[in-house]
């Protein structure tokens, strides 16, 4: 009886599907289906392919059997195996006559090859065949195939059969011909390019399917292109009209809504071409607003379609009518329970936030909603549109949220992306240094082996010079503090390579720069790093180097040195290294420690890491050596040209660096190394050597490059140090981190203000008082943590509210400044200069010392107001005599809007909530209809046939788990 | 554009899968791999929408549907519109089960050049090209009829169809 049943089925699905499958594909499918494992299931298809092999290497073939092994070869393929070994078998079902094997060939074909495939060259022949057939399916199969199958070398080939195609009789074959010539586009533009008028003309189509085709490669060419199609613009408004106004046939409604993707796309084309243009964008105002008012809400596609409107209307010659009511819309989709429709609103709000930043104050709770939402992707959506409202007021929060949610990700790619955000607000909007450094911490601690190395260079750089501020004792604080924070963090295990870097450079540059910590225990957490993270060679670098450095300030200050016993043993460990680069840094180490106060007050000045490090390129403090080594018969350099030409050259060292230059294999055999003495190592060899190395020398860290070098110019004695050490680094020294970028910065350009720290005292004090103020304040249902959290986001829930805590609880950070300066007193030119490097130009109407407590409490918000005024002022000005002089009808029928925006605004609370009723009920359904779906099933058309097919479901194993027979019911609504 | 559409069930397993840029089969498996991976690891009553730019590159988003036991997924970039999308998806499954009568995963699987078919009608060289169900239906039955006609062997001889009736009244 099972059997039975099973051919039964295989009948129906013959006769349905207009073809049948052998027993042997169901049980193909019907084996894979149940197979236990993927071990299996592996074995399964692997021994289908065996069976396909043998079976196509039959002679003879049936063609019905050739198509059934056709498909079963693309559904193996489809489970990831090759069959590559048929593709031939495909190529030949397109040329055969029959349709359905026609349709198959080119079905398997353009599933298996890709465009520059060795056998597609056999199918152009039939393809252009295939376009001239009398029969218009065998020209839609085959403009399906050209599709994917043809690339820029074979369009030429078939360009002429689809460009004559155009002029169809069946539309269908227009529109599939417009598409065809689309994708050659997209394939290569070259190609097509002069063809690109047929898209202007079929704009004009009788059909509107053919319409709307063109449209797709219209957007694509107005995308790259914006001003040719300008004169479009009338044409496109006009079609959007009438589609808006359902003069199109009713076939061509989808959910009582007429024509909605093509309305979509030309909303789409509409905003690329009014974007920054105010005279194309006034043309459209009218027939967005009017999609605005006529477009359903209740549906999906409806929602669709308005919230393209609202991207338009962002993206167009602000009109104010309009952002409200794009602002109405997208307090809809906020209020809505409908997680798509959330999104949705969020991303709107994004991109209207822009335009009128004010909007987003009104949704302050439902963005929050979204942020604590379980679902990732409006969680993402909504870090999206913070970063987009980031100022320098909330950016704390906002980066606080972030890096909170950085720590719960597991998924890399994005850990990286929400990384390197926060690393750019706080870099752009950072209060203060410490927060910044603090920021960046927790930024390395978690995902410091995400971000960019350039960061922790930036986050090196800014340590060593401030935040462009002219006051050392700024600095200073500033280091100190991120000493301290490094000495507290140092501990934790696992810290990422990068975040290591930076402490043990910190620790070394700065870590007894206060006097605070001893150089004993500074160098004992290093030695400790250095022991933890025993096989990261760079992070051990940094340690080694930075110990140095520690040791050298303490004998420059003329302090005693005792090598701790730890470090003692590090040293002995590194100089035995496989690294050359750690042995270097060993001796280096060693040799420092040995040397008076006054050579290493030259070598290592303490706190030089901003000095600029000239370069003596010519190496002319050499001269003198060069000059002895000559005389003692030393060969003369050669230079680089001349060397090139010379194949035979004697020194082993220059021609190893030459080799090293070229990069080209070489044939013939290299010489026996000899045993290198650096004394006897001519001269001419070391200069070459230094001279082809590039200016920011390959090393790991700058200090290294400094020690090397800078003595050089002044001190003879250490020159001769300097020389070992170099003939020995240069040439193995690994090209990782090249401190370019600060080496070749100057100080001098970066300006310090005074009392930045005392601006962070102020400014936090003041944030605890808000947020306490915030606490306090009388909350109805809203939780106050989330208002809380709202004010610090959008600057408080409403403006009323907000004002007489205005003198002390300013969010804005135009306050803290001045409030600063009031409390600093004498800083306040100070902070004139900072509005050099601040977005808040009002900040200079505070600067004078006469500044009062009433000063603060006036400016934001009358700024904010003005501004209001000032849109609203100009936005008359739009509606009134521009608009009126050029359509006046226009202007007439947009005079009605305020009514009816007003009366929608009036009904909006009973309106939102049946939309949302409706909403709800439709898209929830899935779940309740299921049930019906069970209850139902008797009652239905076909039961018997929907148990059936159940039972054989469950037979086949496809489906395991369905227990509902009719499991697509609720789809017919 | 649309770059792929995929019929993946909630096992992993892949019932279709179009890709309308060219990927080698290994890395269509690693893509239905981890775009399996992501989904079934979405709740219930979350949003139909994903950042698909970690699996798929730059510039995409992916929509998605689950029907009972099956999960229909489009990948796109941002020339389209989200919701819009997910109402293709909606235009594609109600074709189906207009297609097959109640269709369920075994149609899908049996029936694979029909569902390409049926694709083929609604998305062309990845973009829309019909969205109406019934319109798509028309063309996809009158591909039928030609094929049976232009079909010079008879694939299911006439007297099947009375066995046919036979066994559904079993």
């Amino acid at each position: 009886m099972e059997q039975l049943k099973t051919i039964g089925r295989e009948l129906a699905m013959g006769s349905q599907g207009g073809f049948g499958q052998s027993k042997e594909f169901l049980d193909l499918v019907k084996s894979i289906g149940e197979a236990r494992s993927k071990a299996e299931e592996e074995r399964i298809v692997l021994h289908e392919i065996e069976t396909l092999k043998r079976r196509l290497s039959e002679p003879d073939i049936p063609k019905r059997k050739m198509k059934e092994y056709i498909i079963r070869l693309v559904y193996v393929e489809m489970l990831g195996h090759d069959a590559s070994f048929a593709y031939i078998h495909a190529v030949k079902m397109t040329h055969d006559d029959n349709l359905v094997l026609k349709r198959t060939g080119y079905l398997a074909v353009s599933l298996f090859l890709n465009d520059d495939h060795d056998l597609i060259i056999l199918i152009v022949n039939t393809i252009q065949k295939d376009l001239k057939s009398d029969n218009y399916l065998v020209v839609c199969t085959a403009l399906n195939a050209v599709c994917k199958l043809i690339n820029d070398e074979t369009v030429p080939a078939v360009l002429p059969q689809v460009v004559e195609l155009l002029g169809h009789q069946k539309e269908a074959v227009r529109k599939k011909a417009i598409m065809a010539l689309h994708r050659f586009y997209q394939k290569s533009p070259s190609s097509v390019s002069h063809l690109v008028s047929n898209f202007r003309k079929r704009l004009c189509d009788n059909d509107p399917g053919v319409m709307g085709a063109t449209l797709c490669p219209l957007f694509d060419l107005i995308t790259i292109d914006v001003n040719t199609y300008k004169d479009l613009v009338v044409s496109f408004v006009s079609i959007l009209k009438q589609v808006a106004e359902r003069r199109l046939p009713k076939t061509y409604d989808y959910h009582q809504l007429p024509a909605p993707f093509i309305q979509i796309r030309l909303l789409k084309i509409l905003a690329l071409l009014g974007s920054g243009d105010k005279q194309s964008s006034e043309k459209m105002y009218m027939v967005v607003g009017d999609i605005f008012k006529k477009c359903d809400s209740t549906s999906n596609i409806g929602n669709a379609v308005l919230y393209e409107c609202i991207c338009c209307v962002s993206a167009i010659h602000p009109n104010p009518k309009l952002l409200e009511q794009a602002a109405q819309v997208i307090s809809r989709f906020l209020k809505s329970d409908s997680h798509n429709l959330k999104y949705m609103g969020i991303d709107a709000l994004g991109r209207l936030i822009k335009i009128s930043p004010e909007i987003a104050e009104q949704h302050q709770l439902a963005v929050i909603d979204c942020l604590e939402d379980p679902d990732d992707t409006l969680k993402r959506k909504t870090f999206e549109l913070l970063y987009k409202m980031t100022k320098s007021s909330n950016v704390e929060v906002i980066v606080d949220r972030m890096i909170d949610y950085m720590i719960s990700l597991n998924d890399n790619h994005y850990k990286t992306y929400i990384a390197s955000r926060c690393v750019e607000l706080a870099e752009q909007f950072a209060p203060s240094n410490q927060w910044f450094i603090q920021t960046m911490n927790k930024v390395f601690e978690h995902a410091g082996d995400l971000v960019n190395v350039k960061v922790a260079h930036n986050l090196m750089k800014l340590i060593a010079e401030g935040f462009g501020e002219d006051d050392d004792t700024a600095d200073s604080q500033l280091r100190s503090s991120a000493v301290e924070s490094y000495l507290r963090i140092i501990g934790e295990p696992k810290l990422p390579s990068v975040f290591l870097q930076v402490i043990c450079w910190v620790l070394g540059e700065y870590g007894t720069a206060d006097g605070k910590y001893s150089a004993s225990y500074i160098t004992g957490k290093l030695c400790d790093v250095a022991e933890a993270y025993s096989n990261d060679e760079t992070v051990k670098a940094y340690a080694v180097t930075a110990i140095m450095k520690i040791y050298a300030f303490e004998i420059s200050s003329g302090r005693k040195v005792d090598m701790l016993p730890e470090c003692q043993s590090l040293v002995e460990e590194l100089s035995a290294s496989h690294s050359t680069d750690l042995q270097q840094r060993a001796y280096e180490l060693q040799a420092v420690i040995g040397i008076d106060a006054h050579a290493i007050e030259s070598i290592m000045p303490s706190d030089a890491s901003c000095e600029d490090i000239e370069i003596d390129k010519n190496l002319s403090f050499l001269n003198g050596y060069v000059q002895q080594a000559i005389e003692k018969g030393a060969q003369p350099y050669i230079s680089e040209n001349e060397r090139s030409g010379v194949s035979s050259i004697n020194n082993f060292r220059s021609q190893d660096q030459h080799e090293a230059l070229s990069h080209s294999l070489r044939f013939e055999a290299y010489e026996l190394p000899k045993p290198l003495v650096p004394s006897r190592v001519p001269p001419a060899a070391v200069a070459s050597s230094t001279e082809l190395v590039p200016v920011p020398e390959p090393s790991y860290a700058r200090e290294t490059h400094q020690s090397a070098s800078l003595p050089s110019v002044s001190d003879a004695g250490s020159s001769e140090l300097k020389l070992r050490l170099d003939g020995v680094q240069k040439k193995w020294g690994r090209p990782t981190y090249s401190s370019s970028a600060s080496s070749t910065s100057t100080s001098s350009s970066h300006k310090t203000t005074n009392g930045i720290t005392q601006v962070d005292g102020v400014s936090t004090s003041n944030s605890k008082a808000r947020d306490t103020y915030d606490l306090r304040k009388p909350s109805v249902e809203i939780s106050p943590e989330k208002q809380k959290l709202a004010s610090s986001l959008f600057g408080g829930p409403s403006r009323t509210e907000k004002r007489p805590s205005s003198g002390n609880h300013k969010v804005s950070k135009a306050t803290e400044k001045s409030q600063v300066s009031k409390a600093a007193g004498a800083h306040t030119d100070a902070a004139v200069e900072k509005t050099n490097h601040e977005p808040t130009p009002d900040l200079l109407d505070f600067s004078d010392s006469t500044v009062t407590g009433t000063a603060p409490s006036i400016d934001p918000f009358q700024q904010l107001e003005g501004l209001l005024d000032q849109t609203e002022a100009t936005s008359t000005v739009n509606n009134g005599p521009a608009g009126a002089s050029k359509t006046p009808e226009i202007m007439g029928l947009y005079a009605d809007t305020p009514v009816s925006g007003l009366s929608s605004s009036v009904g909006n609370p009973v309106l939102t909530n049946r939309d949302d009723f409706n909403l709800a009920s439709e898209l929830s359904n899935a779940t309740r209809t299921s049930q019906v779906g069970v209850s139902q099933s008797n009652r239905g058309p076909n039961p018997k046939d929907s148990l059936e097919k159940d039972a054989l479901v469950r037979q086949m194993g496809v489906t395991p788990t369905s227990q509902n027979p009719n499991l697509f019911r609720d789809l017919l609504g | 554009m649309i770059r792929a559409v995929m019929v993946i069930n909630t096992q992993g397993k892949p019932r279709l899968a179009k890709f309308y840029e060219f990927q080698p089969v290994e890395k269509q498996q690693e893509l239905i791999r981890s775009v399996y991976g992501v989904l079934s690891s979405r709740a219930e009553n979350v949003s139909n929408f994903l950042d698909a730019e970690s699996i798929f590159g730059p510039d995409t988003r992916l929509v998605y549907k689950h029907f009972a036991t099956l999960y229909f997924v489009f990948v796109f970039d941002s020339s389209e519109n989200e919701l819009a999308m997910l109402d293709l998806i909606q235009v594609f499954v109600e074709t189906l089960d207009k297609c097959f009568k109640n269709v369920c995963e075994l149609d899908v699987v049996l029936n694979y050049s029909k569902l390409h078919t049926v694709l083929d009608e609604i998305i062309f060289g990845g973009q829309v090209l019909e969205t109406s169900s019934t319109e798509v239906l028309k063309a996809v039955e009158e591909i039928s009829k030609l094929e049976t006609a232009s079909n010079a062997i008879s694939l299911v001889p006439k007297s099947v169809s009375s066995w046919r009736s036979r066994w559904y009244t079993v």
